[in-house]
């Protein structure tokens, strides 16, 4: 195989021609989509049509089958010995992973450790630092996310808002230079909607490169750089929320926006 | 029953207790009819029991029976981890190998491979290692045939209990070990092993209660365990009755500290949980 170029400078995502099926069931169909550096990609669509699935090939938590992906400077699940690229052993995808944060539907904290251990689990079990280093970088992560006075407290302690909120603590605790979001607040009442979006509006500020699948389409308008409207696993219409959302000249996109609307 | 409040007065039913004073009152005169044939028939020299119970070479016994136990009980549980690690992961070739093992070992009796193991020495006469030769009958003795019988025929049924434990935890919570940069083992035995312990452990108490019981099959080898020892003594005063009485106080005497242990450490593995502190639901059998 080869490859018609590698990754631009300033891209840190780059799909060309993604492709991935389950069995014979073909759920992304060519893909082609790029994430500049310091940008906030937002990716919306119908349900089913394979957001989740192109999120998660990014950190290899799927394989794909065909086409590239181009995380950084490397071809994400292969690695490059001499000029040709092998198949990416696990540990570095694991670190590879490690540069790249995820927060999930359902948060997924470790239910067994406090809010305090859940920041600093990878800082500790991954990047071997010394409990008290990572313990001031936890709390000092805390407080940022606004919960630095439930360090103590274990997930089924907290509230929806509080656990999604210590997640993306968790996510961003190893600076990641990508963060990935899969649907963060579908699974919040509504009224906690609102506290993971401030949180996830301040890292935006801060110019942090990240994916965000969502419904949250005026969220995506307020802070969005780019928007990507995904539908029957292909990208149908790409560019700035202005272009997509509000003034979009594609059928589908209007027909979608206005169902959830 | 008197509320506080407002003085409303609920009356107790009284149906329910005398059945209960009745079920009661009959299994006691059960047990005593049973206690009143065994002891009333003046068989039994309890003395003997007494004087044997503590005798040096049924406290060797009881040495042997939990020496088996213990390191069967720990081999089986790194052995077992690693055949579910096997039987879960996404290599086929290791899932196939892990539930072989699985298959043949859970398939046939521990009595059947003890007595294998022990006899191993009729078509393996020698292993050879490097320049090294040894007789197999040198390095098969009563204790470690028993041993490797008893640890590699546990391992198969600890192998399902920690599977059972490993699946029963969110898959999420992989997802989420990984996504922070552990290599899939780490995650393993990091996060989700971790989690697992809690299905494990009532489960794993169950197989310890029942290998504690099962080391007494390995007397037919002449391992000299609890049963072994007092079965030898027995053949030789011809206290048959005694001697397996002493053999069962001290096998109940295991198993209740055993018990113990396991509910303490089910309780411990509780704490900070959301399911801390939750109660079973009760049938409601009046
Ligand atoms: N592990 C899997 N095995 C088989 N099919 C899968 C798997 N994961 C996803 N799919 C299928 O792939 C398709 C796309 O799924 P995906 O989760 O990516 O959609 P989505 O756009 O995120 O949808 P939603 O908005 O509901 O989250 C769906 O038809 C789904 O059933
Ligand atoms: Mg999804």
């Amino acid at each position: 195989m080869t490859f018609v170029q590698e990754n631009h400078q300033d891209d840190i995502v780059r799909m060309k021609g993604l492709t991935k099926a389950f069995g014979a069931h073909l759920v992304l169909k060519g893909v082609d989509l790029t994430v500049r550096r310091g940008e906030a990609s937002f990716i919306i669509g119908p349900s089913g049509s394979g957001k989740s699935t192109l999120l998660r090939c990014v950190n290899s938590l799927e394989t794909y089958n065909d086409g590239e992906l181009w995380v950084e400077d490397y071809l994400v699940g292969a690695e490059k010995r001499g000029d040709a690229w092998y198949e990416a052993r696990p540990r570095v995808t694991a670190a590879r992973r490690a540069r790249i944060g995820m927060v999930f539907q359902r948060f997924n904290l470790f239910p067994n450790m406090t809010a305090l251990d859940n920041v600093t689990s990878g800082l500790r079990m991954v990047l071997g630092q010394g409990r008290r280093e990572a313990e001031d970088r936890g709390r000092e992560l805390l407080d940022r996310v606004g919960l630095l006075d439930r360090a103590g407290a274990y997930p089924a302690q907290l509230s929806g808002g509080q656990q999604q909120r210590v997640a993306i603590a968790r996510a961003i605790a190893a600076r990641p230079s990508l963060i990935l979001f899969d649907e963060p607040t579908s699974a919040l009442d509504p009224e906690l909607v609102g506290e993971v979006l401030a949180v996830m509006r301040d890292l935006v500020r801060e110019g942090m490169t990240m994916m965000v699948v969502t419904h949250e389409i005026q969220f995506a308008e307020e802070v969005g750089d780019t928007v990507h409207f995904i539908d029957g696993g292909r990208v149908a219409e790409s560019g700035t929320p202005a272009d997509v959302i509000r003034a979009s000249r594609n059928a589908r996109t209007s027909e979608f926006l206005a169902r959830i609307r | 029953m008197k509320t506080a409040n407002t003085g409303l007065r609920i009356h107790r039913r009284l149906a329910p207790r005398l059945a209960n004073a009745a079920l009661a009152a009959l299994a006691l005169i059960v047990v005593l009819g049973m206690a009143e044939i065994v002891i009333g028939s003046g068989r039994i020299r309890w003395n003997i029991i007494v004087e044997y119970l503590f005798a040096p070479a049924v406290l060797n016994g009881v040495a042997m029976t939990l020496m088996l136990t213990l390191v069967s009980l720990l081999g089986s549980m790194m052995l077992g981890t690693i055949l579910a690690a096997m039987r879960i992961s996404r290599n086929r070739v290791l899932e196939t190998i892990a539930s072989a093992y699985v298959w043949f070992f859970r398939g046939t009796p521990v009595l059947v491979q003890v007595v294998f193991w022990f006899n191993l020495g009729l078509f393996l006469p020698q292993v050879t290692i490097g320049s090294l030769s040894l007789p197999i009958n040198s390095l098969v003795t009563p204790t470690t045939a028993a041993l490797l019988g008893l640890l590699l025929n546990v391992s198969a049924f600890m192998c399902e209990v920690i599977r059972g434990g490993l699946i029963a935890v969110d898959n999420g919570q992989t997802e989420a070990a990984l996504s922070i940069g552990m290599t899939p083992t780490r995650a393993l035995l990091r996060i989700v092993l971790p989690q697992a312990v809690r299905v494990i452990v009532p489960a794993a108490g169950n197989l310890a209660i029942d290998l504690l019981k099962a080391t007494s099959l390995v007397y037919v080898i002449g391992t000299r365990e609890i049963l072994g020892t007092t079965q030898s003594i027995a053949s030789q005063t011809f206290y048959v009755i005694e001697m397996l009485i002493v053999a069962s106080l001290w096998y109940l005497f295991l198993v209740s500290i055993a018990s113990f242990g396991q509910s303490r450490l089910e309780t411990y593995l509780a704490r900070g949980l959301s399911t801390a502190g939750r109660e079973l639901p009760r049938a409601n059998l009046g």
